[in-house]
């Protein structure tokens, strides 16, 4: 594996984490994460997705007329979409009730339709496979440590296995609701990208303004 | 202009791409049909065995759901007349036990009626003409076991689940619900095992044969109550609504009746 292709499939999981520095597909990130068994096959789902539209894009990326081609873009990803929306309903029953029309919401992620209009339109198929897996990495990160933080505290369980008992079965522990609610996602993934900008300085980004000096009152005086 | 972005490029792409996803959705759609309709109904039943307190996800390997659902029969109830529907009247109607779906005709005006503001205590709107219910037979013929669906509005949304009674139709088997929107950790709750092991041998009607069964607020100690959920006054309430409902006039009351004096 070449150096190129390397930073391709790693650079989003942590430089340019899509959610953490783009902070694009955050809204599925606050809907599946309250199990991080639902989050995990969300991850795959996207993932899966990404890496594909990326690819086939890739391939007709030089036939597309320059008019349509969010179009066909968009009718590649939804095409794509539907079919792991029928092959969850076919394989995962329970897990897709749960997804619900999040599955089908994966056509509006941004993360999809940016690398697609980013990354595979100049680029080859293969590459453009890997950076659709890259990222599909970079969102699956998140959305593990946000579905762990939230199944732990707020049902006490890990993959619905019970590790802290809960009070309402006669445990000790008393669960967080508000972890189960959507709020709790953005407080956690603001503290992520918190974590993720004091380790990295250079993902900080440049004040658009800075407040100017107070002279008004000095020249009145 | 190159040629692919001329008039007729962009429209033989168009065309083409068109054509090429159709095929493959649809290919994709009729392919893996029989096995999403095989969990739905695996999931149905589940939901069934649940509610009569037959099946354990944590316990009951899935295998056996098939074998322990063979025991019910579905049949079809008028509920205005309070009577199985016959042969005749389920292929006039066509429908099959086996598969209606009451949820998907609750809209149709040719199978639901509109319910007036002051019959409509469940929140549901319009309700079904006829109703699936599910019965196990004992060894000799008579009935052990009676699943009823039951439906009506919570706090968030209306939600759905199965009531199960034994076979006087008075006395509660089990409740289970398979799909509501409450708020997680407290109208959520309906689906924890420690609220619904309050429900079995509760009675439904009293002496008179009025719905006597009711969900309340602390205690829930007699034979009629079921203790509320803390923090889902509202939820508790929709409960509450939808045991009287269906379990009413307007309901299974009628059936229950007549399935009892037989």
């Amino acid at each position: 594996m070449s150096v190129d292709t390397k930073s391709i499939l790693i650079k989003p999981i942590f430089a340019n984490n899509p959610i953490g520095l783009q902070i694009l597909g955050v809204c599925s990130a606050l809907a599946v994460t309250t199990s991080l068994n639902v989050a995990l096959v969300m991850c795959v789902a996207l993932t899966v997705v990404t890496a594909f539209s990326n690819f086939f894009i890739s391939c007709v990326r030089n036939y597309m007329p320059n008019s349509i081609r969010i179009i066909v873009q968009m009718t590649i990803i939804a095409s794509l979409v539907i079919a792991v929306d029928l092959i969850l309903q076919a394989f995962a029953y329970a897990i897709s009730k749960q997804l619900s029309v999040f599955v089908g919401l994966i056509i509006t992620n941004c993360i999809v339709m940016g690398r697609a209009e980013a990354f595979a339109m100049k680029n080859p198929p293969v590459l453009s496979f890997l950076d659709g897996i890259g990222n599909g990495l970079g969102y699956s990160v998140v959305l593990i440590i946000v579905g762990t933080i939230r199944e732990l505290f707020g049902s006490g369980s890990l993959l619905g296995i019970q590790i802290l008992p809960l009070t309402s079965n006669g445990g000790w522990y008393q669960a967080n609701g508000l972890m189960l609610l959507a709020p709790s996602a953005f407080f956690i993934i603001g503290f992520l990208i918190w974590a993720l900008r004091s380790l990295r300085m250079e993902q900080v980004e440049k004040d658009e303004f800075r407040i100017a000096a107070h002279t008004v009152a000095e020249a009145s005086h | 202009m190159s040629s692919k972005d001329s008039v007729g490029g962009t429209l033989k792409v168009a065309l083409l791409l068109c054509v090429v996803c159709s095929i493959f959705i649809s290919s994709a759609a009729v392919i893996l049909r029989p096995l999403q309709e095989a969990n739905k109904m695996l999931d149905r039943n589940k939901n069934i065995l649940a509610a009569a307190g037959m099946y354990d996800p944590a316990l009951t390997p899935e295998e056996e759901v098939a074998e322990l659902f063979a025991q019910f029969t579905p049949r079809i109830v008028d509920l205005d007349a309070g009577e199985f529907l016959d042969e005749s009247r389920l292929n006039a109607l066509a429908i099959d036990p086996a598969t209606y779906d009451q949820r998907s005709v609750q809209t149709e005006p040719e199978f639901s009626d509109s319910l007036s503001g002051e019959e409509d205590i469940a929140g549901l709107k319009r309700r079904v003409r006829y109703a699936t219910v599910y019965i196990v037979n004992d060894a000799n013929g008579e009935i052990m076991d009676i699943v009823v669906p039951i439906s009506g509005y919570g706090l968030w949304g209306t939600m759905y689940g199965y009531l199960a009674l034994e076979g006087d139709g008075n006395t509660v088997k089990g409740i289970g619900y398979y799909d509501q929107k409450e708020t997680p950790g407290l109208g959520g709750e309906v689906t924890n095992p420690r609220w619904k092991a309050q429900w079995p041998g509760k009675e439904v009607y009293d002496a008179s044969g009025d719905v006597a069964l009711s969900v309340v607020k602390g205690g829930g100690q007699g034979v009629h109550q079921v203790d509320g959920l803390s923090g889902a006054s509202l939820t508790s309430r929709g409960v509450d609504n939808m045991i009287e409902f269906w379990m009413g006039p307007m309901g299974f009351g009628p059936f229950l009746k007549n399935l009892t004096n037989n």
